[in-house]
């Protein structure tokens, strides 16, 4: 293999200028350039309608590009059957086979491509006590409950060793216990047997918890694609800000831009410090973005010489580990504030006028 | 409390078992449920089941003889139709009344019709005997009325076998001569069974027929076969006996005692013959021996190309063999047209449940169009197209693919059945098929392939499976459907392509043998309850599925 030269960082799979269109008037897929390095776990995170599927089953080969390229260790797969692409898949229903037993469904792979009995039941055996599954192989799919279902999807997926496994929203049909559950074994399984996972969901605390790079889609575009933590704090524009994670929004006017420092002017009149992340010159409409944990009212932990804005306590939500606390900030009554609850924290009560502020590298200038 | 610590059932709060308390709170919902389909069901029974019932039920029976010779067949019993001989004078003196009273009701010649089934010929046999037979006799009552005239009253005769008090009651009936009422039930003479065995059994036999219509007992005129009876009983009794005998009549006995004591003996048998040869073929009696009980086999046995003879039951000759064949060929061609119609109907139904649903309702409507038409249309039009005249062979010899001497013979044969119902039967095999593939998700083929099994193992090993309950579904339905077929195979088949049931309606309307055409019906229904206990087993019935 040409690639192992450049190491970890070699494009395994490759997407270069992909477009899809169903209906010949609109795309569905706008010029997708996408590269994923061997062993790297790769989520696709968007809105429904975001594209992010059509790319799953491009490289599956269920749908073909309208337009451009798609690499798999270097060789182009456009014209390859799915069957002969090798490639892994867990399906959204996990589509076992019904009239089959689990263990017939996990030989399944291994009878199409020829491998004996004896291997087959090896394989079959050590794919079901990967997922912890071993007793179950006499079952029905219908005799399992979901998520055992699920670890058996991931079974047949593994079974016949693919260098690639696509899921495509594995974990949607799951209640929230198992799916945070399944969400550290799949993790587990792929950094254990060194595979690449391309993973499909439009929940983004899997992509962030599950995923070494996220390709966050949206209008057919990668809007941004990177590790979850830069995505969370370094969101690249507006779109990414407000789907990942929760987000205060503020808009105003950019003043002046110094260095990695902006002012921007808000809508009445007040001036911020942020960091210009979409702008490039004074007087430019922008949008700032700021983590409700990052937003400070205890004085004593600003900076000297931080900008502050007034506020006014609108309520106060009690939520165990956290407190929420929703404030009125330059007119925008949806302004939340995040605390640990510490024993020193205090309680804000509605009503209270206080001050609050932020580092100027938590506060970003997007696009408007 | 603990349930698991309780002896004895489950009891609710108020202490009564807890299943008897659940099957009252039941009770209610399945009464209504009952109620519901009440009126379905009633209707069912009533025009439906019940005639059906009915109708197979006459597959079996066999009233006819026993009613129609009830004394010939009890003295039939003790004939032994081994032995080569017609039977003695004891059964033609039984079938003389017997068919005295036959002819009286116009009755023998259903017999016939009936007899004829299982012996062709009889019937004629039975038609000329009708007309003679009520003349046996004739002489004796001749020389009886010669001696003195009032034997030719009917009064006389029922003066002479009433008793005393049914002739009292009769002469109040006949003076109060009441519109509707029925003339009293006529009551035999206390002893005259014992004094004249013979004629007493006979006329209670004519007072019984005549009795159950609205004619008069003495207005009736006397059976020539009483004078017969009469004068072997005169003949038989001692003058004693027929001294014993009381009221109006015993001086007229006492005269015609002595009258009859002149008389040659009456031979039955030989006035049987002298109407027809048939009465001493021994053939025909087996026949009347051999059906003379009230359930017979006789239908289920001819329906199955067998008889019954003395020698047990065998074979029918081979010229007259039809039902098994057919049979057979219902089956074979009913399962070739079922295969036809799986085999042209999977893809589409493929097609079907894969489309987007806007195309696949075109295409649903071209499916659904055949039962919009009329089934002979549809009948016909094949005859139209498969004619030696017909577009089809028209074009084969205008390309010049048949020579215009040699045209295809398509129609009139099994070849026209099969396509005319393969074409009619479609949808009933692709609309199952549609409705169980439209349940199965495109994600298993998908994940089939993803998992590296070609198009073709992916249908094979997954998708085929599936759709094995709307095949089976399909193919009973089909089935079912072509093994009862009639018009269809009535108007293409010609001689080689029709069913068992053009045979079975053939009986029913044309040779009215609604017997056979029962037993037939029966076996076909037999078949079919068969074959789906034995797909019950090999396929299993909840592998059925209609969507």
């Amino acid at each position: 293999m040409k690639d192992t030269s450049t190491g970890g960082n070699a494009a395994f799979v490759e997407f270069e200028h992909v477009q899809k269109s169903y209906d010949g008037e609109t795309l569905v897929v706008k010029d997708l350039n996408l590269s994923i390095a061997k062993g790297e776990f790769l989520t696709m995170l968007g809105p429904s309608g975001s594209g992010k599927t059509t790319c799953l089953m491009m490289l599956a080969g269920f749908e073909t590009a309208t337009h451009g390229e798609i690499k798999l260790d270097g060789r182009p797969i456009n014209n390859i059957p799915p069957h002969k692409r090798g490639i892994g898949m867990v399906f959204q229903n996990y589509a076992l086979f019904p009239h089959m037993t689990v263990a017939e469904n996990l030989a399944f792979p291994l009878e199409v491509r020829n491998i004996g009995k004896s291997d087959r039941e090896e394989k079959v055996k050590r794919a079901l006590d990967m997922v912890q599954m071993g007793a179950f192989g006499g079952r029905r799919p219908a005799q399992l409950s979901g998520g055992q279902q699920q670890r058996i999807a991931l079974a047949r997926a593994l079974v016949f060793e693919p260098e690639l496994v696509l899921m495509d929203e594995p974990l949607g049909a799951l209640d929230k216990q198992l799916r945070e559950h399944m969400q550290f074994e799949i993790t587990r399984l792929a950094h254990n047997l060194g595979i690449t996972t391309v993973y499909v969901t439009h929940d983004q605390t899997e992509a962030l918890t599950m995923s070494d790079n996220v390709a966050v889609f949206d209008d057919g575009r990668i809007q941004q694609l990177a590790p979850p933590d830069v995505l969370y704090e370094e969101p690249a524009n507006s779109f990414v800000a407000q789907f990942i994670g929760e987000n205060n929004t503020l808009l105003g006017t950019v003043k002046e831009i110094k260095g990695d420092v902006a002012v921007v002017q808000l809508d009445d009149g007040e001036l911020i410090d942020c960091k210009p992340v979409n702008v490039s010159k004074p007087g430019e409409r922008t949008r700032v973005s700021i983590r409700p944990e990052r937003v400070e009212f205890n004085k004593a932990r600003l900076q000297q010489g931080a900008h502050t804005l007034k506020a006014e306590v609108l309520e106060f939500i009690y939520m165990g580990d956290i407190f929420r606390t929703r404030l009125r900030v330059a007119g925008n009554e949806e302004f939340v504030v995040k605390t640990r609850n510490a024993p020193d924290q205090v309680r804000l009560q509605p009503g209270q006028e206080i001050e609050i502020g932020w580092l100027p590298q938590d506060c970003r200038a997007l696009d408007a | 409390m603990s349930d698991t610590t309780q002896n004895g059932p489950m009891r609710a709060a108020d202490g009564t078992p807890l299943k008897k308390s659940l099957a009252r709170a039941l009770r209610r919902q399945k009464l209504r449920a009952l109620a519901l389909i009440a009126p379905l069901l009633i209707f069912v029974l009533v025009t439906f089941i019940a005639p059906i019932a009915d109708m197979l039920f006459r597959s079996v029976q066999n009233d006819i003889v026993a009613d129609t010779l009830p004394r010939t067949v009890v003295a039939l019993k003790d004939w032994d139709s081994t032995s080569g001989e017609s039977p003695g004078e004891e059964v033609f003196s039984a079938l003389a009344v017997d068919f005295q009273a036959a002819a009286e009701q116009k009755i023998h010649t259903k017999l016939g019709s009936r007899l004829n089934y299982e012996n062709p010929g009889i019937s004629s046999l039975f038609r000329k005997t009708g007309r003679g037979a009520e003349d046996i006799g004739d002489a004796f009552m001749d020389q009886f009325v010669d001696a003195n005239a009032a034997w030719k009253d009917s009064e006389t005769w029922a003066g002479l076998m009433g008793s005393d008090e049914w002739l009292a009651e009769q002469a109040e009936w006949v003076a109060a001569k009441a519109e509707g009422v029925k003339e009293p039930k006529f009551r035999l003479r206390d002893g005259i069974a014992d004094a004249l065995p013979r004629t007493s059994s006979t006329y209670a036999t004519f007072a019984r027929d005549t009795q159950s219509g609205t004619k008069s007992l003495v207005k009736t005129k006397p059976w020539p076969v009483f004078f017969v009876a009469l004068a072997q009983d005169l003949a038989t009794a001692s003058p004693e006996v027929i001294a014993s005998v009381s009221g109006d009549g015993a001086a007229l006995l006492q005269e015609a005692a002595a009258t009859a004591a002149g008389f040659e003996p009456f031979d039955y048998k030989a006035a049987f013959t002298d109407i027809d040869k048939g009465w001493d073929n021994v053939g025909n009696w087996i026949t009347v021996q051999s059906y003379s009980a009230r359930y017979t086999p006789g239908y289920f046995l001819n329906a199955v190309d067998l008889e019954k003879s003395p020698d047990g039951i065998q074979a029918r000759p081979e010229q007259q063999q039809i039902y098994i064949k057919l049979f057979v060929r219902t089956m074979w061609m009913s399962m070739l047209i079922t295969g036809c119609c799986l085999l042209l109907g999977y893809p589409v139904a493929w097609i079907l449940a894969n489309l987007r649903a806007s195309t696949a309702n075109v295409l649903m409507i071209l499916v659904l169009l055949p039962f919009w038409t009329s089934l002979l249309v549809r009948t016909s039009a094949w005859k139209v197209l498969l004619q030696q005249q017909g577009v089809i062979n028209d074009i084969l010899v205008w390309l010049g693919l048949v020579d215009d001497g040699n045209r295809l013979v398509m129609i009139n044969n099994q070849f026209g059945t099969i396509v005319a119902m393969t074409h009619i039967l479609l949808p009933f095999m692709i609309l199952p098929l549609y409705s169980v593939m439209k349940t199965v998700p495109p994600a298993y083929l998908r994940a089939a392939k993803s998992l590296g099994a070609t198009p073709w193992t992916a249908f094979w090993r997954v998708y085929f499976p599936q759709s094995v309950p709307g095949i089976g579904a399909g193919s009973i339905l089909c089935f079912i459907l072509a093994i009862g077929y009639y018009i269809t195979p009535e108007l293409v088949g010609g001689t080689q392509g029709v069913f068992i049931s053009n045979r079975i309606a053939f009986h029913i309307s044309s040779s009215l043998n609604w017997g056979l055409a029962a037993a037939l019906g029966t076996i076909l229904l037999g078949a079919v309850l068969l074959l789906y206990y034995v797909y019950d087993k090999i396929v299993g019935i909840d592998n059925v599925k209609l969507g």
